[in-house]
């Protein structure tokens, strides 16, 4: 049996390297190996069970089956609105333009959406979308679309690795080389050498006591990246989906998809007032989802909660049959995990963390670092397409559109490789060294109570609402985990051992999380996925035109710092007029 | 109208009785069960109890899971020996006096304590034709909810394997050789339904997937933790259009004389 500290590693050679099976790893495998590309896709988990799966709602795309007027340009400036135009423009224009086809190409590969009654592909209404727009399959559509692209990938010549983490990124002069990582089954180490790689690994929701992601949600790309030199934008905007589950505990943050408001769902308060109305009175419960969550953060705040520390949300008078077929994973979800039939009356929700706007500052055409060659970025995992707050359904439909324009784009870059970069063996050894360092260490503690805690700051200081105190705070608290957690004992071998995979995970939640805390301390502005209790207000002269841009500096402190973001051409700002842009930011300061 | 936790399990200290061991060369499942005692707390599932020995007891106990909503079907095991998801058996729901027992899929070669290897599941889906519409130009293709509605039942499936472990054919027979297993009948019943495929699997159904095995004792569909009716929508009108089409007297008849 090999020993717990062993370092030797097998090496795999492709051209292309896809870090991650969820839409976007999967779109991206897919449309390398179409470019003829060689292609490992690694994952961390089973082919088909990523984060992807867990998407309810549907996916956004200007189809206009139902609303004809509908087109990229009304999708586009919902899409700047909604993320109080922090976004990139250009991400967010090909976004808008390009969903439509990819969407139909699900369908050409199998998928099967729900239709319309002429025959074509059904659409729903969503919160801040004027017009009906999502593509979807009951309250399922993400697991629609990572078995399609599942079923499409098994048969487009691509090598699989599943249940394989990705530890290290190697790079050479500023260009990759490689991956390293580990078998999860044996421990064992596997060396990947790659022309360019595709980051596609998902946000950071495992930092958060509360929170609708799974555990791989543990912003490993965010951190490796950063550790060869790519750069973060937006971290500090954090999207907390404002329906989870709140009771009982063991599901407490469980996603209640948003469908539930788009098929006609109201909240109310303990009052059994339809409280959105002191909010937003003209969308109502179909608001934007930093607005919704943060009203009923502030309803609760204020004491108008429900028993158990949310608030109400009533479908049934849809009646049974359509919510059992329109909804029927929140009818079992409720039935069996919370003892309430959601077809006789209201259930109880509250804000869980969901997704994370920012991440890997990518090219909008390309998806490539600017700061990394051949480090290309799609999905959760990279930053700019959302700005401040993401809107339901856009990230499904991101996936697809970016996941395919960095494979595109991998592929091309890995054409114009004539050869492998060389491998530092030395390093490799470095990091094979790192991984098995806590099977040495004498420490009492494990990395699981630390995780616990830091779950718990962060929901705590840097959650929905925030200020400099406690900001502050988290920072410093947040380097007393990182010294626990570089001390955290792990038992036991390297054969699937949750424990040691957590201690890993943790240093780079530990990263994410910094850098959040860090970004929200600078912005001294509230909007979409970041509102400060001390600046309670959108500062529009100054804090509109400001990114925050995170790395890793070379002596390995976590740094933030601002830039002017692209300033949107002529012809796209003629696009909104400046009463729209007002009640975007009205809004602001009501919690 | 608003739930009620109940009470009575709150201070519950339940026993856990977990499978600990490791695959022989075979991936035959060698191990012991060990007892944990574990405070449970209200609506806890199965999960939420595997969660805590992991996090005080055991840091190494392995266990497979993701979305913890049953959505994701990778927590699969056998509890109280039914295979179920461990994210969605509550334990509230079970006899208080006795001990909980979970151990992995019987069906599967171990990995390692509750995880086993499930990637036979993967090779069988690379077997089998995909979606083969006739043309390619989407915005010309209609059909209706009710067709869809037949195929959708089916894509249900979140493959946790249930099915696969609980069907004999599998389980005690071990055809994996000769049986794609129920799962990967639906996965043809879907493409076989779909209203714009026009690939024929019939003989593929027949002869590599060996439907035939299939002798409709409905355990799968029983354990489906989304509820597709697998034998009764999936599996039988699957093997009446093999039986129509290989079976069929007259037909039989006529392919025989060269006129089929």
């Amino acid at each position: 049996m090999m020993s717990s500290t062993e370092h030797n590693y097998e090496t795999k050679s492709y051209d292309v390297i896809v870090i991650g099976a969820g839409g976007a790893g999967l779109r991206a495998a897919i449309e390398a190996s179409a470019q003829g590309a060689s292609v490992a896709l690694v994952t961390k988990s089973l082919l088909g069970k990523a984060h992807t799966v867990m998407a309810e709602g549907g996916m956004a795309a200007a189809l206009g089956n139902l609303d004809a007027a509908d087109g990229w340009v009304p999708h586009f400036k919902d899409s700047i609105r909604g993320g109080k135009y922090m976004n990139n423009w250009r991400m967010a224009q090909i976004h808008a333009e390009e969903a439509p086809e990819r969407v139909k190409e699900l369908e050409l590969w199998g998928a099967v959406f729900d239709r319309t009654p002429d025959g074509r592909i059904l659409q729903r209404a969503f919160g801040g979308h004027t017009y009906r727009r999502l593509a979807h399959v009951g309250d399922r559509t993400g697991l629609e679309l990572i078995r399609t692209l599942q079923d499409k990938g098994i048969h487009s010549g691509i090598d699989v690795f599943m249940e394989c983490t990705v530890t290290n990124l190697l790079e050479e002069n500023g260009q990759v080389s490689g991956a390293f990582g580990y078998w999860r089954e044996s421990g064992r180490f596997i060396l990947f050498k790659g022309k360019s790689i595709v980051m596609a690994s998902g946000g950071i929701g495992k930092a958060f006591e509360v929170t609708s992601n799974s555990w791989e949600y543990t912003g490993d790309g965010q951190a490796m990246a950063m550790a060869i030199g790519a750069e973060l934008i937006d971290m500090e905007f954090l999207q907390f989906h404002p329906t989870g589950m709140v009771c009982p505990a063991s599901v407490k943050g469980i996603l209640v998809t948003e469908a539930v408001r788009g098929e006609g769902g109201k909240l109310t308060n303990a009052l059994g007032e339809r409280f959105m109305k002191n909010y937003d009175p003209e969308r109502m419960e179909l608001s934007t989802r930093d607005i919704v969550a943060k009203a009923i953060y502030a309803e609760v705040r204020d004491g108008r909660g429900s028993p158990n520390g949310g608030v109400f949300l009533d479908i049934s008078h849809r009646g049974a049959d359509y919510i059992k077929r329109k909804l029927p994973s929140m009818y079992h979800q409720f039935l069996e995990l919370g003892d309430v039939d959601i077809t006789k009356g209201p259930m109880e929700v509250g804000p869980t963390m969901h997704y994370t706007m920012g991440g890997i500052r990518v090219n909008p055409e390309t998806q490539e670092s600017p700061t990394v060659k051949g480090l290309f970025a799609a999905g959760e995992c990279s930053g700019g397409m959302h700005g401040a707050n993401r809107l339901g359904g856009n990230s499904l439909s991101d996936l697809i559109v970016f996941g395919r324009r960095a494979g595109l784009y991998a592929a091309e870059f890995a054409k114009q490789q004539t050869e492998m970069l060389p491998i530092d063996n030395e390093k490799v050894k470095g990091y094979a060294q790192a991984l098995v360092e806590p099977f040495e260490r004498k420490g009492t503690e494990t990395p699981y109570p630390i995780h616990a805690e830091l779950q718990h700051l962060m929901h705590t200081k840097v959650g929905i609402v925030r200020e400099e105190k406690f900001l502050k705070e988290a920072i410093a608290e947040l380097a007393v985990l990182r010294e626990r957690a570089k001390k955290a004992r792990v038992d036991g071998s390297r054969a699937y051992n949750p424990g040691w995979h957590l201690a890993h995970d943790l240093i780079n939640m530990i990263d994410a999380s910094e850098i959040v805390a860090k970004a929200a301390l600078q912005r001294e502005d509230s909007r979409g996925g970041h509102t400060r209790l001390d600046f309670n207000f959108s500062d529009d002269k100054v804090w509109r035109h400001r990114t925050s841009v995170a790395s890793r500096a070379t002596d390995g402190t976590l740094t933030v710092s601002y830039f002017d973001k692209p300033q949107m051409p002529k012809e796209l700002v003629a696009l909104f007029d400046k009463a729209e842009e007002k009640t975007a930011f009205e809004t602001e300061g009501k919690f | 109208m608003m739930m009620i936790v109940s009470d009575a399990h709150t201070n519950r200290v339940a026993n856990f009785h977990v499978f600990r061991g490791n695959p022989d060369e075979n991936g035959e499942h060698i191990g012991e069960v060990v007892n944990y005692e574990v405070p449970l707390k209200p609506g806890w599932v199965v999960l939420d109890a595997i969660h805590w020995i992991q996090a005080n007891k055991q840091p190494d106990l392995a266990v497979r899971w993701n979305c913890k909503a049953a959505k994701c079907g990778s927590c699969s095991a056998e509890i109280n020996g039914l295979p179920s998801l461990m994210c969605k058996t509550r334990l509230d729901h079970m006899p208080a006096d006795k001990p909980i027992i979970v151990k992995p899929m019987k069906t599967f070669p171990l990995i390692k304590d509750l995880v086993t290897d499930v990637s036979w599941n993967y090779e069988v889906n690379k077997k089998i034709q995909p979606f083969t519409p006739a043309n390619s130009n989407v915005d010309t293709w209609r059909y209706f909810q009710q067709d869809a509605d037949r195929v959708q039942e089916f894509r249900k499936c979140i493959e946790c394997f249930i099915c696969q472990d609980t069907c004999h054919v599998l389980r005690h027979h071990s055809k994996f050789d000769k049986f794609f297993g129920p799962r990967f009948m639906i996965r043809l019943a879907q493409l076989e339904f779909h209203p714009l495929d026009v690939a024929d699997r019939l003989k593929f159904i027949k002869e590599e997937a060996g439907i035939g095995f299939c002798n409709i004792t409905k355990c799968c569909t029983d354990r489906c933790p989304e509820q597709i009716r697998i034998t009764d929508n999936g599996i039988i009108p699957l093997k009446e259009r093999v039986v129509d089409r290989f079976y069929d007297p007259i037909t039989m008849l006529l392919n025989k004389i060269g006129l089929g």
